[in-house]
């Protein structure tokens, strides 16, 4: 008679660069877990420090052009396979969540599929918001005048702390994704767990590496390196309501970051085009007509 | 006598009827500044023209609650309708006084009678009457249904084009049903001034329209004011940055256009022609004083002898001057200190090793005054390659390939305007769409009309102004209750997640 097979627990890793490494500064922390559940009642995550959010600039940065480049139908696609490969992988999902926010499965459950089909409806967007959100404009005189969005470079963002660590990270990131943006995210102090396996969903659906890097840690730590960084051209404070958000805003005006405010309530980074709209920059072309 | 030498055509002043004295215009009448009132003159003969009130922080707080009152009271509940014939009224009345007001612009600003006669008062007229008509289709604006007003808009505005710039933020703002403060530069009260008459004309009520005049502590005070909803700035990025940060975390809405360092990009198959002209426009305009001048000339290497000469050529043919005379291209310089900036930046970059020129010209003794410039010679690391001059200064750097054109256009952390000049099509879109700049014109420059938006992208601001996207910065959604419900929402608290396990 064999014994209760021994299980195997995840190293929980930052994801940057499409890699999934340590921390540089080797420090990982205790997630608390619910007892009795399939996870080990106590899991370590990586702490993410300043030296990780600056190398995950770096890798937000040299993924942009490529990532704002692709169609939007093709944008489209990936973000729609991310709901595929996310929608085969629920059980998993729904287990961390149930461990580390002490939820029954079933509304474990519900959350994952709530965020699969988030992915679904942001995936839709991505080519269609540059027509909601354009313009032809017409100018009094010989041109052809055009207003389109498009994205406006690495987003660094706070995701939600609360309750709901799955649902929330996709409401902040998602958004941000859809115009072509890339995005450093801090996730849920608490409960990082699922963000950092979204991770290996992320590798696995084509979303070209860097594109979406993901640091675990305290965010009142890591936020200030993010906002005070040049090469961050936005920062949502979704999940920010209980730092001193009021100075990230304040350190990210040096370099003029776009900056949402905090969000409370269920609420919260509700989906919305707005939330995709507000990383973009319109861009006004205007095309002389020559005189026939 | 070279074809050069026009008599003089001055635009006469007699159509001016100043008042030796202007007051705040605030609650819809002239009132006694507390502060200290200064002298405003012309800068091409540093003679005054009048003398301008000084508001207080006491003045600033009684402008915003005029406009506090007059938002509750009357134009939060006005039809759309009626608001949209209010701004069309001040349309009428600017098209009607329009050489009155470009007679004072130039007084008081320095530019060519012909820009303002032709260019800023037109669009004055223009900007009101196309505001006029969103008033009542907001429904329409892009925010979803019935989209809200913000309250009272704190707006300070620069000296380059104070008529136009007030138009610019006060149409808008009034359109969506905001009531206004606004600032203009303390050098350029002048038409503000003559605008708060139109505003008494076309009996708009009391204290929609606030105009508080004054400096930097003025433009503080209202800006920070705790009552105001909105602040909209266009100016430097060095006081956009304060303004950002001193309104972090106050829910203020903000706005900000600011400063710029446009790449103008001339291909080898351009029309040259025009291009010339274009550049001319692009850096020229307006003394270069254009938060979008185009004061980085991008040239392709095999044509940049050519382009350097015949520009060469041309500016010699430009008259600088009486900004008053009809003949005038170029005019004065705002102030005393624009000047020192434009001098100490072209002294630096003489010293930097790049090479200077300008035109054979006799400026007048008195007043402020800049030869149109041109540096060759000059890399991408010098600093009037990288600061903004905001003066007629033309740095000229060159390309071989359009990859490199593009990597040089977006080399600073500006991101405002870029021009390209080119006869292909399908390369102006290309590059276009590679270009980091908020409005981008091909094969034509500086072009501004109401329908346009306008703004930057990086540190030259953010939000836009003109066409459907500006209503945009002083409008709200309707409410936010109106989110699908979802399924964990009642899970997502408030709270962060507690210590239970």
């Amino acid at each position: 008679m064999s014994a209760a097979r021994l299980g195997v627990p995840k190293t929980y890793k930052l994801y940057i660069g499409g890699k999934f490494v340590r921390s540089e500064s080797g420090r990982v922390y205790e997630v608390p877990t619910k007892k009795g559940g399939p996870l080990l009642n106590t899991v370590n995550a990586a702490k993410g420090s300043r030296k990780d959010a600056r190398d995950a600039v770096t890798a937000a940065r040299g993924a942009v052009s490529g990532w704002a480049g692709t169609s939007g139908y093709n944008r489209g696609q990936v973000l729609y396979r991310i709901a595929e490969v996310l929608d085969g992988r629920r059980a998993q999902f729904a287990d961390e969540i149930a461990a580390s926010e002490g939820v029954s499965a079933a509304a474990a459950t519900a959350q994952v599929d709530e965020a699969i089909d988030l992915w679904v409806w942001y995936a839709g967007w991505a080519d269609k918001y540059v027509q909601v959100a354009g313009n032809a404009n017409p100018v009094s005189g010989p041109y052809f005048n055009l207003s389109t969005p498009e994205p406006t470079g690495v987003v660094a963002v706070i995701a939600p702390q609360g309750a709901g660590s799955l649902l929330g990270f996709v409401r902040a990131v998602a958004p941000v994704l859809v115009s072509g943006n890339t995005v450093v995210v801090i996730g849920n102090e608490r409960a990082p767990l699922a963000a950092l396996s979204l991770g290996e969903v992320l590798a696995t659906s084509d979303v070209p590496a860097g594109v979406v890097n993901i640091l675990s840690g305290s965010p009142a730590e890591i936020a200030p390196w993010l906002a005070s960084h040049a090469d961050v051209n936005a920062l949502d404070l979704l999940g920010a309501e209980h730092l001193d958000w009021v100075d990230l805003q304040i350190t990210a005006a040096e370099t003029l970051k776009r900056v949402l405010p905090p969000e409370t309530g269920p609420d919260a980074g509700a989906p919305s085009i707005d939330r995709i709209t507000f990383f973009t920059e319109t861009k006004t072309v205007w095309h002389t007509k020559g005189l026939i | 006598m070279t074809f050069l030498e026009y008599a003089p055509a001055p635009e006469s002043t007699a159509i001016l009827d100043l008042k030796s004295e202007y007051g705040l215009f605030i609650n819809g009448e002239f009132v006694p500044g507390n502060g200290e009132s200064f002298t405003t003159i012309s800068p091409a003969t540093e003679q005054k023209i009048t003398t301008i009130s000084c508001a207080s922080e006491a003045d600033v707080d009684a402008a915003v609650a005029a406009a506090r009152r007059a938002y509750e009271k009357t134009w939060s509940k006005l039809s759309g309708t009626d608001r949209g014939k209010y701004l069309f009224r001040i349309a009428r009345l600017v098209q009607e006084r329009a050489r009155e007001l470009a007679v004072a612009e130039t007084l008081d600003n320095g530019k060519p009678i012909k820009e303002s006669r032709d260019v800023d008062v037109p669009l004055v007229a223009a900007w009101f009457f196309y505001y006029a008509g969103w008033a009542d289709k907001l429904d329409h604006a892009g925010m979803g249904p019935n989209p809200r007003s913000l309250g009272v808009a704190a707006q300070v505005i620069p000296w380059n084009f104070p008529l136009l710039m007030l138009a610019w933020k006060i149409a808008p703002a009034l359109a969506a049903g905001n009531t206004v403060v606004l600032k203009p530069a303390e050098t350029t009260s002048l038409t503000a001034m003559l605008f708060a008459e139109i505003l008494q004309q076309a009996d708009l009520p009391a204290g929609v329209v606030n105009i508080v005049t004054g400096a930097g502590p003025t433009g503080s005070a209202l800006v920070n004011h705790p009552d105001v909803n909105k602040v909209a700035f266009t100016g430097s990025t060095a006081v956009g940055r304060s303004i950002a940060r001193s309104t972090a975390g106050t829910g203020k809405k903000l706005t900000l256009e600011l400063g710029g360092k446009g790449a103008n990009i001339v291909f080898d198959d351009a029309p040259i022609d025009q291009a010339i002209e274009g550049i001319v426009n692009g850096i020229f305009f307006n003394q270069g004083q254009v938060c979008c001048a185009g004061s980085r000339l991008l040239v392709q290497e095999s044509i940049h002898d050519e382009v350097v000469d015949r520009l060469k050529a041309r500016l010699s043919t430009l008259r600088v001057g009486d900004p008053l005379d009809k003949n005038t291209d170029i005019g004065a310089i705002n102030s005393a200190s624009q000047l020192g900036r434009m001098r100490e930046l072209s002294d630096i970059g003489e010293q930097e090793g790049a090479t200077r020129w300008s035109p054979d010209s006799n400026l007048p003794q008195q007043g402020f005054w800049f030869p149109p410039t041109i540096f060759t010679n000059v890399s991408t690391s010098h600093r009037i390659a990288r600061d903004e001059i905001f003066g007629p200064v033309l740095s000229v750097l060159t390309f071989r390939t359009p990859a490199e054109a593009i990597a040089k256009a977006n080399n600073t952390p500006y991101g405002l305007s870029a021009g390209i000049w080119s006869d292909k099509g399908s390369r102006v879109l290309a590059v276009a769409d590679k270009l980091r700049a908020g409005v981008i014109w091909a094969n034509t420059f500086n072009k501004f009309d109401p329908a346009s938006p306008f703004g930057g992208y990086k540190e030259s601001g953010y939000g836009r102004e003109g066409g459907r996207h500006g209503l945009g910065a002083y409008l709200a959604p309707a409410s936010s209750g109106t989110a699908e419900k979802s399924v964990v929402s009642a899970l997502m608290s408030k709270t962060p997640l507690g210590g239970s396990k």
